[in-house]
C-alpha cells in the first residue's frame, strides 16, 4: 500500500489526509503543535456567513478518525530521498518512509510589532484581527474597550502590499475579514462606530460583496479610503490614528477606543524551513513555488513532493479545501502513473 | 437666466487632449517611482506640513499626472522635505526626489526648456 | 653660464606652473571673507605655521594617512612625493657643492649630469652620486607600483581606481615618463663618460656595450625635459594640481579657515586638493553594497572642478561621512556636497509663510521626538515613561507633530528655506524658558546644535540625557546577561562625535559587543535622508548588508539611537532592534517588578 506523509495539521493538511485515507492510502499527518486545526482553530466565526470556525475544524477532525495516523507535537528534522521513497526523520528520532510527501505547512500571521508606527505591543488598545477573534471567543469584548470615544478602527493591509516590510503581495482574505469583524463588532457593541481604513476593498469571493453591502446598509460601518500612516496614544489611553481620507482629499485624525490590525499572511516558519530542507523553489513573495502556476499548482519541482494550502500563498478556507483536494488527486495520479511505468 | 447658483463649467473637466503632461514626463524620467503610487494617502496622512496647511503629496502627484499643473508651484513650495512620507510609503515611492524634481521642472518651465 | 636649448621645455613649464600657482593663491585669498583673511594674517605669524609645516611633511610628502589605510598605496605616494622632493633638494646641494656660485639657473641641478657629465671627485661626490641614484631608484619603485595599480588595481588592495580625463592622461603620461627618461638620459651620459653612481653608472656601461650611447644621450635629455615641461603645463588642469594645493590647504586649515555654507576660497582649495587616491571609493557602501562606482567623492569633486555637476550626481550621496572620515587630505566632503546641492537646487524657493507661530509652554525640560521619531513610537513611549519615572517635568514639544527641524531641507542644499523653519522652532523653544533640550533624533540634534544658536540651553541626545539621569541617581539600571551590539548612527557619531554616552548606558544594562565597523568607522544603515535618488531596493540591500555585518556574532539585540536607523534595520536585522531608550524603560520595568516581588516576599515572610 502506498504511503503518504502530510506535514501540517491545519485545514489543508486535515482535508487532504482524510481524502487520501478515503482513497485507501496509508497516511501519517505530522503536526508540530499539540493539537490540530492550525490558524482556523483560533478563529471565532468565519466569513461570509458568520459560521462558527469550530464547525469546520470539528468536521475535519471527525473525518480523520481512525483512518489517519496523527502525530502531534512532532516536527520534521530532515528528509532524504532514496529509491523513489522519502525517509523523513522526526524530532522524536523516529524515521518514517513515504512514497509521497504533501507539504501543508501553511502561513504565519505577519508580526504586527514589525509595523511599529501602528503601536502594536506598545499601546494597550492596539490588537490584531487574531487577537480580536480570541476576544470574541472569550466573550470579553466589553473589557477591552474603554468607552471613551465609542469608536473602533480596523486597519487593512498591515504587513501586506507594503514594500517597507518586504511583503508586496495582497493577503487576499483580510479585506473581507475586516468587513466581517466590523459587522461582528457592531453586533456586539451597538453603540460603537466602526471604521474600516482601506486602500482597496477586494471583495473577490462569492457573497463577499453582499457582506460589504450588509456592513454599510444594516450595520452602518464606515469606510475610509486611506492607509493609516501612524498611531499614537493620548493621555486617556485612546489610540489616535492619522490617515488621509483620500476621497475627501483631507488628512484625518481620529481617536479610537480600539484599533484592530488586519495582519496579512507570511510563509510560516515551517514552510520556509521545509522548502530549505528540500531545496524547493520560492516565489518572489517567499511562499513555495509550484512547478507550474497554472497547470501544476500542487506539484513542487521534486518528484513525489506535493503542495497544498497556504504554503503556496494566501488563501481562504474554501480555497484551501479545494486546493487540498486537488493535491490529493495529483498524488493519486502520481501513484497510478508510477505503477504503470513499473509494470 | 437664473442659474440657481450653479454653472456648467468647462474647466471642471480634465480635457486630456489639452492638458500639459510635460511635467509628468519630466518627473517620470528622473524618478521612475513617480509611476507606482497607488493613492493610499499614507504620505499625506503623515505629512508634517499638513498639520498647518492644506497640502497633499498624493494629490499633487495625481494632479501632475493628469496634467493639471496650475497650482503646482504654490503647492509644492509648502513641502518641508522632512522625508516622513518616504518612510511610510508602501510602494517605495521616492517622495523627496519627486519634490526636488518638481522644483527642477518648474524652473525649467520658466526658462522654457521643458 | 651653462645653457642648452633642450632645457627650454622644462623652463617654460616651470615658469608657467609657478605663475599659475601664484595667481591661484591670490584668487583664493581674494575669495576669502574679511574675517577669514584676518585669521590668515594672524595665523602666519603664529605657532600654527610650524604645525602646518610639520603636517605638510607628514601628509604631503610622507603620506602618513594613506599609509595607515593602505601601506602599499602609501608607499607609492610617498616614494613619488618624498623621493622627488629629496631629489630636488639633494640635486641642488650637489650642484652647489660642485659649483659654488651664488645662483644657479633652476634647470642646472635638474640636468646636472648633462652639464657636468664627469664631475671627477669633489667633496662628498661619492656620497652624492650614491644618494642621487638611490633616490631615483626609490622613485622608480613607486612609479612601477603606479603602473601596476593602473592596470591591476586589486593588487594594491583597492577595489577600484579612479577613471581619467584627457588632461589627466597627459599629466599622467608625462609623470610616468619623467623618471624612466631621467634614468635613461643619466645612464647614457654616464655610459659615454664612464661616470655615474651604482645605478646610472652600471646601466650606462651596460648600454654602452651595445647601444650608440653618444647619439642617444642628447635626445634622451630632450625627452626628459619635454616630459617635465608637459607635466608642469598640464598640471593645473589635471588632478596633480592637488600637489601644490594641498600644501595651501594644510596652512589655511591650521589657521582655522573652513569651508562653510557660502562658497569661499577654501572650498575651491579643498576641491583642487583631492589627489584622487580613490580611498573614498572602497569605503563607500554604495560601492561595496550596490557596486555603484560613479558617484563617490572622488568623482563628485572632479565634477565640481570640471563644472559638470548635475542634480543627479550631487544628490547621490548618503552623506554618512565615511569618506570624509578616511580622506587622507581631510576634505570636508559633506560640506562640499552641500555646496554643490545648493547650486543645483537654488532655482526653486519654497515658501513657508503659512506656518503659524508655534504654541509654547513654560518648562525647564523640552523633549523633541522629531518627524521620524513619530514613526518609532516605542522610543517616544519609553522616553515618556522613563521621564515620568525619574520625576522630570517636561514639555513634549512636538507631541502633536511639529515643524520639521530644517535639517532635511539643508541636506537638500536649501539653507535659506531651512532658516524659515528654524526661526519658528527657535522662537517656541526660547519662549518656553527651558534650559534643557532633549531629542531622540540625531538628525534634529545635529541641526539644533549647529544652526539654531541655542546657547542658553544645554542640548542633549536622549542617550546623553538618560545617562545624566542615571548619574544623578534618578533612574537605576541593572546589568543583564544579554548581549547587545551598538550601531553608531551617522549623524550622532561622525556627525556630532557622540560615541561614548550610548555605550556607557548600554554597558550598565547589557554586555556590550563592538562590531567590526564601529565608532568613526561605523556603517550607514542606508536610511539616509541625504541621498535623494536611491531606490528602496538599494536601501534595503545596504541595510541587509550592514545588519548582517553588525549581527555576525549573534547578539541578542541590535541597539541603536536614531529613529531612522531603527526603522531601517527593523526589516533587515536577524535580531531584534532596540533603541537605547527602550532598553532603559525595560530595565526600569524589570526593576519595578523585582522590587514588587521582593516587597511581597517580605510581606509574606512578615505574615509568617
Amino acid at each position: 500500500m502506498k504511503n503518504v506523509i502530510v506535514i501540517g495539521g491545519g485545514v489543508a493538511g486535515m482535508e487532504s489526509s482524510a481524502q487520501l485515507a478515503d482513497m485507501g492510502y496509508q497516511v501519517t499527518l505530522v503536526e508540530k503543535e499539540s493539537k490540530l486545526g492550525g490558524h482556523v482553530d483560533q478563529w471565532d466565526f468565519l466569513f461570509p456567513n458568520h459560521r462558527p470556525a469550530r464547525e469546520i475544524i470539528d468536521s475535519l477532525k471527525q473525518r480523520l478518525n481512525y483512518k489517519v495516523e496523527v502525530k502531534l507535537g512532532t516536527e520534521v528534522e530532515s528528509m532524504q530521498r532514496n529509491n523513489g521513497q522519502y525517509a523523513v526523520k522526526l524530532n522524536s528520532t523516529e524515521v518514517l518512509h513515504a512514497d509521497a510527501l504533501l507539504l501543508a505547512s501553511g502561513f504565519d500571521l505577519f508580526p504586527a510589532q514589525k509595523k511599529e508606527e501602528y503601536g502594536y505591543g506598545i499601546y494597550n488598545h492596539v490588537i490584531t484581527a487574531a487577537d480580536l477573534e480570541e476576544i470574541f471567543r472569550s466573550g470579553n469584548l466589553r473589557k477591552v474597550v474603554s468607552g471613551n470615544t465609542h469608536r473602533i478602527g480596523i486597519v487593512h493591509c498591515v504587513g501586506s502590499r507594503d514594500e517597507k516590510v518586504g511583503n508586496e503581495y495582497c493577503s487576499k482574505v483580510c479585506c473581507v475579514t475586516g468587513v466581517k469583524q466590523a459587522i461582528r463588532l457592531r453586533e456586539a457593541l451597538p453603540e460603537y462606530e466602526v471604521f474600516n481604513f482601506y486602500m482597496d476593498l477586494r471583495m473577490f469571493g462569492r457573497y463577499f460583496e453582499d457582506l460589504y453591502r450588509e456592513a454599510q446598509e444594516k450595520w452602518g460601518v464606515q469606510f475610509v479610503r486611506g492607509r493609516v500612516s501612524e498611531a499614537s496614544e493620548d493621555v486617556k489611553g485612546n489610540v489616535v490614528v492619522k490617515v488621509e481620507d483620500t476621497l475627501a482629499g483631507r488628512p484625518m485624525k481620529i481617536s479610537l477606543d480600539l484599533l484592530i490590525l488586519l495582519t496579512g499572511f507570511i510563509p510560516s516558519k515551517g514552510t520556509s524551513r521545509l522548502g530549505d530542507l528540500l531545496q524547493l523553489e520560492f516565489g518572489s513573495d517567499r511562499f513555495l513555488k509550484p512547478a507550474d502556476e497554472h497547470l501544476l499548482r500542487n506539484h513542487s519541482k521534486l518528484e513525489g513532493v506535493f503542495l497544498a494550502g497556504a504554503c503556496t500563498g494566501p488563501r481562504s478556507i474554501a480555497e484551501t479545501i479545494t486546493d487540498a483536494r486537488a493535491a490529493v488527486l495529483e498524488i493519486a495520479a502520481f501513484f497510478r502513473d508510477k505503477v504503470t511505468v513499473h509494470e | 437666466m437664473n442659474k440657481f447658483g450653479y454653472t456648467i463649467s468647462r474647466d471642471n473637466q480634465i480635457d486630456y487632449d489639452k492638458v500639459d503632461r510635460s511635467m509628468a514626463a519630466f518627473i517620470e524620467k528622473n524618478e521612475p517611482t513617480f509611476r507606482i503610487c497607488i493613492q493610499c494617502g499614507s504620505c499625506a496622512a503623515s505629512c508634517s506640513a499638513a498639520n498647518f496647511t492644506r497640502f497633499s503629496f498624493r494629490k499633487l502627484c495625481l494632479l501632475i499626472r493628469r496634467g493639471l499643473t496650475d497650482d503646482v508651484q504654490k503647492e509644492v513650495s509648502k513641502c518641508m522635505l522632512c522625508g516622513k512620507c518616504r518612510l511610510v510609503c508602501p510602494r517605495g515611492v521616492n517622495t523627496r526626489n519627486i519634490i526636488l524634481n518638481v522644483h527642477q521642472a518648474l524652473h525649467k518651465t520658466t526658462v522654457y526648456e521643458l | 653660464m651653462n645653457f642648452d636649448v633642450f632645457t627650454l621645455p622644462f623652463s617654460v613649464g616651470l615658469v608657467f606652473i609657478i605663475s599659475y600657482f601664484l595667481a591661484m593663491c591670490i584668487q583664493w585669498i581674494r575669495n576669502l571673507s574679511a574675517t577669514e583673511r584676518l585669521l590668515l594674517v594672524k595665523g602666519i605669524f603664529s605657532f600654527k605655521t610650524f604645525t602646518s609645516i610639520k603636517e605638510v611633511v607628514l601628509e604631503s610628502l610622507l603620506h602618513r594617512k594613506i599609509f595607515r589605510v593602505n601601506p602599499l598605496l602609501g608607499y607609492m605616494h610617498m616614494s613619488l612625493a618624498f623621493g622627488w622632493f629629496m631629489l630636488i633638494i639633494m640635486g641642488n646641494l650637489e650642484a652647489r657643492a660642485y659649483n659654488p656660485i651664488p645662483i644657479h639657473p633652476p634647470y642646472y641641478p635638474i640636468f646636472f649630469r648633462f652639464f657636468e657629465p664627469d664631475t671627477g671627485t669633489f667633496k662628498y661626490s661619492v656620497f652624492y652620486e650614491f644618494l642621487m641614484d638611490f633616490l631615483l631608484l626609490f622613485i622608480l619603485s613607486g612609479v612601477s607600483l603606479a603602473y601596476f595599480k593602473r592596470f591591476r588595481s586589486m593588487a594594491l588592495g583597492m577595489k577600484r581606481t579612479s577613471k581619467l580625463k584627457s588632461w589627466d592622461k597627459w599629466a599622467l603620461a608625462a609623470l610616468w615618463m619623467i623618471f624612466p627618461l631621467r634614468l635613461l638620459a643619466e645612464s647614457f651620459t654616464s655610459g659615454i663618460y664612464e661616470s655615474g653612481g651604482f645605478l646610472t653608472g652600471t646601466l650606462g656601461r651596460f648600454f654602452a656595450e651595445f647601444l650608440p650611447v653618444e647619439y642617444l644621450a642628447y635626445p634622451a635629455w630632450w625627452a626628459y625635459s619635454i616630459a617635465l615641461g608637459t607635466f608642469f603645463i598640464s598640471l593645473p588642469f589635471s588632478r596633480y594640481m592637488h600637489i601644490p594645493t594641498e600644501i595651501v590647504l594644510i596652512f589655511f586649515r591650521n589657521y582655522g579657515i573652513r569651508s562653510s555654507e557660502k562658497i569661499n576660497g577654501f572650498a575651491d582649495i579643498e576641491v583642487k586638493s583631492c589627489s584622487r587616491c580613490g580611498i573614498c571609493i572602497d569605503v563607500c557602501q554604495m560601492s561595496s553594497s550596490l557596486n555603484q562606482q560613479n558617484t563617490q567623492s572622488v568623482y563628485f569633486l572632479r565634477s565640481v572642478r570640471d563644472r559638470s555637476m548635475t542634480k543627479s550626481l550631487a544628490d547621490q550621496c548618503m552623506e554618512c561621512g565615511r569618506c570624509s572620515q578616511i580622506c587622507p587630505v581631510g576634505i570636508d566632503l559633506n560640506t562640499q556636497r552641500y555646496l554643490a546641492r545648493r547650486r543645483v537646487h537654488e532655482e526653486f524657493r519654497s515658501d513657508f509663510s503659512y506656518l503659524p507661530d508655534l504654541q509654547t509652554r513654560k518648562t525647564d525640560v523640552i523633549f523633541f521626538a522629531g518627524c521620524m521619531g513619530h514613526l518609532t513610537p516605542s522610543v517616544i513611549h519609553s522616553m515618556k515613561k522613563v521621564l515620568d519615572h525619574a520625576g522630570i517635568r517636561y514639555w513634549f514639544m512636538d507631541e502633536d507633530g511639529s515643524i520639521c527641524c530644517g535639517r532635511p531641507l539643508k541636506l537638500a542644499g536649501k539653507a535659506e528655506e531651512a532658516a524659515q523653519l528654524m526661526k519658528k522652532n527657535r522662537a517656541a523653544i526660547l519662549a518656553s524658558g527651558g534650559t534643557t533640550f532633549v531629542t531622540s533624533c540625531p538628525i534634529c540634534l545635529k541641526t539644533f546644535t549647529e544652526d539654531y544658536d541655542l546657547k542658553q540651553m544645554r542640548l542633549y541626545h536622549h542617550s546623553q540625557y538618560l545617562l545624566k539621569l542615571w548619574f544623578e541617581g534618578k533612574i537605576q539600571l541593572e546589568k543583564q546577561m544579554q548581549k547587545a551590539v551598538y550601531h553608531d548612527p551617522c549623524e550622532l557619531g561622525r556627525g556630532l562625535g557622540i560615541y561614548d554616552e550610548p555605550r556607557e548606558l548600554i554597558q550598565r544594562m547589557m554586555i556590550l559587543k563592538e562590531p567590526e565597523n564601529t565608532g568613526e568607522n561605523a556603517l550607514c544603515c542606508g536610511g539616509s535622508l541625504a541621498h535623494q535618488e536611491m531606490s528602496s531596493v538599494q536601501r534595503r540591500k545596504i541595510a541587509f548588508d550592514a545588519a548582517a555585518k553588525l549581527t555576525i556574532d549573534h547578539p541578542d539585540y541590535l541597539v541603536t539611537a536614531c529613529p531612522s536607523c531603527k526603522k531601517t534595520f527593523q526589516q533587515a536585522s536577524p535580531v531584534e532592534v532596540k533603541d537605547v531608550a527602550e532598553l532603559v524603560y525595560a530595565a526600569i520595568q524589570d526593576r519595578g517588578r523585582k522590587t514588587a516581588l521582593k516587597s511581597r516576599e517580605i510581606a509574606a515572610a512578615e505574615a509568617n
